[in-house]
């Protein structure tokens, strides 16, 4: 296939591991040799070497150059990962963390020579509970997932303080995995409620589900069908009047920021993953942050620490015994996380929502809908969308269309790669058949948006010409054709290791 | 408004496309009485130079670490990171992907994932390591989980020498599982009888070397004691440099290691993100928590990697995964293997030697203040002083000189009294002679 010595490729260039550039004799640092320190640490030294390969800084830097090469950004491509929120990074939030204020002081640090960090968490959670019409928010969880742990643990806070023993959660059967297995490690059951034929919350098979032993009900909304629960304000009272509370997954929030706030929903929790909404990069898989927002009923479980305006300035509570709990009548549920929470994260968001202020974030949640409905429409012809619109930020499309064609949703997705587009979300939510979930957001350009129909439909009538059963050796183009998934999961091979040395002549 | 790319003409026309009469209108599923009728408590947009002003206004009074005189630790270390680590994490190509669930376009980060997990594997001595957790105590809390499940026992033991923030995430995170926490009291000189407590309850035994107050020890025969018992031991490392030179936790028999990769180049950003390590033994890798780089072919036969071994993981398994992490910490994943492939093996080695002996040098010279002790004998770059008095107003009083002393243990133990006068004081590559003449003779005036 290649052809070329090395499998080389123009610009697509081969990169053998670190482990297998082993240079010893060179050292990306200068480091002075010190000796004879250790004498006090008899029997604790490491014996015989470590492994670690060495490398001059040019080899490192090509290295790390050439792998990013190998891969798909939003800075490169369009990346309309459903559920994923890839919007553009701005660069301006990237320089902000990076300010010596922020970047180089020391969580431990006296609070009174860290009183504009603290003001920067103080603020962050202030346009946060703004936003959201709420009025607490616990700053530290590291992710959306950490955030469900934490709006579901005050949950379980309060209803132990109202000694109430509920141990259902609800969840809707097309949620994201991370809503059951929050519930899960909060030592709740998990009990899934049917979608009804509008691709929403089936209200009458939830209200036969509730009941004394429920203690919440979980819901994206815009559900994970990228479409309003329009029957929402019904859900949290039916949730409310059986004594449950409402967790509202913000995986969702960029479609109505600026536009409805949570509170008015009748949210009691909602996580917000700074990483989609607020633009702090995905790098490739964290690090994010998932503040959870709290309605009055569960602030005063929220976990430490927290972030409280006393006589001196800001100060942080760190611990259960500080005074001002008792004052308050705080009862914190303990700690989620080391240290004050995602802060360089808080700078990045800061920083995005500054830029944006009200109006422009209004103006982002509106064009991330009508673009998502901007496809919605532009690809009805040729695909099958699961539910008529409106939608919100995203359109969700299904198998139907690919009927007798010998193409499958994932070749569609891997067709797509070929044509310099990466894949949206496939086979999520499990609620329709061949999922294809398409989230534009708002910082893409018309002429990309139409590039992509153009493409998609391109590549969906030619499946439906007859070259489906050709798609699926897609993508040929990318810097590796099909991966052989099966084998890595039989077979793991999860480090590298030295090759045998050869064996001796027999 | 700058990042949006949308001309009025183009909403136009797309509101033309799509059939409907206005944004609003698109809206339409969102029940009358929930909209928001009017406009939010919020400034309206700024340029780039007027929200660089506001934020700078807020990094402004903080106090910097690299300003001072600086030697605070705990958990969270001040090293010296290359300059390409930063210019390389910002290649787009890196900072703006997402986990690699498409592998044929994601190769860059499936590959330094792999190179990651190898390079954790080999500083703790460990076969395999996963592709990151948010920080070290969550890892250590998904650490004690995991070793109930494999033991199918119930019981939690968590040293003194334990980070207070690793002992009460775990403690927080178990709450609800059906697990029982036990924690050891603080320990600052390294006393305590963890071997004693092992029973057939116990799932693991968790501690932490360098311990939380610096003091170094073997733990082979405490690997020895929780063998016997049937027990597994969790090992914490939340300074990673010191892997450089000491012995690992996997040579003196850990079962899974957890670490904070912040060390490694991270930096310090008020301490967080950070980054989870988490190691463990080949035959624990199905219930181990996080996502999993692994090799395999393409379609061509080319070795390429991927994310494997998912059925683990909740967006597959739901409510029985191993862990309800989704989003980690990846960025900060190829910080350190960037930081780590600069130093290699030699640069390594040798920045463990310099942070120890920095620390040393330090050690003797606030031993010779009247009526300071050190507290351990043996200490990688990080000891806990004990003073003739309580050690938060020291440090505030050292601060207020611009000395950034330590951090002090009634920070964490303020029901402790017996900590009340200890302080923790750390010195790393970054700490100059002269930096430590200052604390030393800052010290001393406090003192007085």
């Amino acid at each position: 296939m290649t052809g070329y010595r090395d499998g080389h490729r123009g610009i697509l260039l081969e990169e053998p591991l670190i482990f297998e550039q082993d240079s010893p004799g060179c050292s990306g640092v200068d480091l002075p040799e010190v000796e004879g320190a250790e004498d006090t640490l008899d029997g604790l030294l490491r014996e015989g070497p470590i492994g670690l390969p060495d490398l001059a800084e040019p080899s490192v830097v090509r290295h790390y150059t050439r792998l990013s090469q190998k891969n798909f950004g939003i800075d490169s491509v369009f990346y309309p990962l459903g559920s994923c929120t890839m919007k553009h990074n701005p660069r301006l939030n990237e320089r902000m963390a990076r300010l010596p204020g922020f970047a180089d002081i020391h969580p431990f640090q006296p609070e009174t020579t860290v009183q504009g960090a603290l003001a920067l968490i103080d603020e962050c959670a202030r346009w946060l509970k703004t936003l959201t019409g709420m009025p607490a928010i616990a700053m530290s969880p590291a992710a959306g997932a950490h955030g469900e742990l934490c709006g579901l643990m005050t949950i379980r806070a309060a209803l132990d303080a109202r000694g109430e023993a509920r141990r259902r959660v609800l969840v809707p059967e097309s949620a994201h995995g991370t809503n059951p297995a929050s519930a899960a490690a909060c030592g709740y059951m998990v009990d899934s409620v049917p979608a009804n034929a509008r691709g929403r919350v089936d209200l009458a098979a939830l209200k036969a589900k509730l009941g004394p032993d429920v203690a919440a009900f979980m819901l994206t909304n815009p559900n994970t069908c990228g479409l309003f629960e329009d029957e929402i304000l019904e859900i949290a009272a039916a949730v409310h009047a059986a004594g449950a509370f409402f967790y509202c997954d913000g995986a969702n929030f960029n479609a109505i920021v600026g536009r409805v706030r949570i509170a008015d929903l009748g949210a009691d929790v909602m996580h917000i993953n700074l990483h989609k909404t607020f633009s702090t990069p995905h790098g490739g898989g964290g690090p994010g942050a998932g503040p959870t927002v709290l309605s009055h009923a569960l602030a005063p479980y929220a976990p430490l620490p927290l972030v409280i305006h006393d006589a001196g300035g800001l100060r942080l509570v760190e611990h259960p015994l500080d005074p001002a709990l008792r004052a308050t009548g705080a009862a914190p549920l303990g700690r989620l996380k080391g240290y004050h929470g995602q802060f360089g994260t808080f700078v990045r968001a800061l920083a995005y929502m500054m830029s944006h202020g009200a109006d422009g974030l209004l103006q982002a949640s509106s064009d991330a809908v009508l673009a998502a409905n901007y496809l919605l429409a532009e690809l009805s012809g040729d695909l099958t969308p699961s539910y008529p619109g409106p939608c919100m930020h995203e359109a969700l499309i299904d198998d139907r269309f690919l009927k007798d064609t010998g193409a499958t949703t994932l070749d569609i997705a891997k067709a797509l790669i070929d044509e310099g587009f990466h894949p949206m979300t496939m086979y999520f939510p499990l609620v329709v058949h061949g999922a294809l979930l398409i989230e534009p957001t708002e910082t893409e350009s018309k002429a990309t948006l139409d590039a992509f129909v153009a493409t998609l439909r391109d590549i969906v009538r030619r499946a439906k010409s007859g070259e489906g059963p050709a798609l699926r050796e897609a993508p040929h183009l990318a810097p590796r054709r099909r991966l052989d998934e099966t084998t890595a999961a039989r077979q793991p091979q999860l480090r590298w290791f030295p090759p045998a040395p050869a064996k001796a002549a027999e | 408004m700058r990042y949006l790319p949308l001309t009025e003409s183009d909403r136009g026309a797309m509101l033309a496309a799509i059939g409907a009469s206005s944004v609003d209108d698109l809206f339409r599923d969102v029940p009358a009485e929930a909209r928001l009728a009017r406009a939010l408590d919020l400034p309206n947009h700024a340029g780039e130079m007027e929200v660089e002003r506001r934020l700078s206004a807020l990094a402004a009074p903080n106090m910097t670490a690299g300003s001072v005189p600086f030697f605070l630790g705990a958990g969270v270390y001040r090293h010296h990171i290359p300059a390409a680590v930063d210019a390389l994490i910002q290649r787009g190509e890196f900072l703006t992907s997402y986990t690699p669930y498409q592998p044929e376009v994601s190769q860059g980060t499936l590959q330094y994932l792999f190179e990651f997990q190898t390079q954790v594997a080999l500083i703790t001595g460990m076969e395999v390591a996963n592709a990151s957790m948010y920080d070290g105590a969550t890892a250590c809390a998904e650490a004690a989980a995991m070793a109930c499940r494999i033991t199918r026992r119930p019981e939690v033991l968590l040293s003194g020498s334990l980070h207070p923030h690793y002992r009460a995430v775990t403690a927080t995170a178990l709450q609800h599982t059906g697990h029982r926490i036990e924690e050891l009291a603080p320990d600052p000189v390294g006393i305590e009888d963890l071997m004693g407590r092992i029973g057939g309850d116990t799932a693991c035994v968790v501690v932490q070397n360098p311990s939380f107050f610096g003091g170094l020890r073997d733990l082979a025969a405490l690997a020895a004691a929780c063998r016997a018992e049937g027990a597994l031991l969790v090992v914490a490392v939340a300074e990673p440099v010191s892997l450089g030179l000491l012995k690992s936790p996997g040579a003196m028999g850990a079962d899974i290691v957890i670490a904070e990769g912040q060390s490694l180049g991270v930096g310090l950003s008020f301490g967080g993100p950070g980054l989870g390590l988490f190691a463990t033994r080949e035959k624990y890798v199905r219930q181990m928590p996080g996502r999993l780089a692994g090799q395999t072919v393409d379609a061509d036969g080319r070795r390429g990697w991927v994310l494997t071994l998912s059925t683990r993981e909740q967006h597959i398994r739901r409510e029985k995964a191993t862990s309800n992490i989704c989003t980690n910490s990846g960025l900060c994943a190829l910080a350190f293997s960037i930081h780590m492939t600069l130093l290699g093996e030699q640069g390594f080695r040798r920045l463990a030697r310099i942070n120890h002996a920095a620390a040393a040098k330090l050690a003797a010279r606030l031993r010779a203040i009247p009526r300071v002790r050190v507290l351990a004998r043996r200490f990688f770059n990080e000891f806990a002083l004990l003073l003739p008095t309580a050690a938060a107003p020291v440090v505030e009083e050292l601060a207020a000189r611009r000395i950034l002393a330590g951090v002090p243990a009634s920070r964490f133990y303020p029901d402790f009294p017996e900590l009340a006068d200890v302080l923790l004081v750390a010195a790393t590559e970054t700490a100059t002679e002269s930096d430590m003449d200052a604390l030393a003779a800052g010290l001393a005036e406090v003192l007085k």
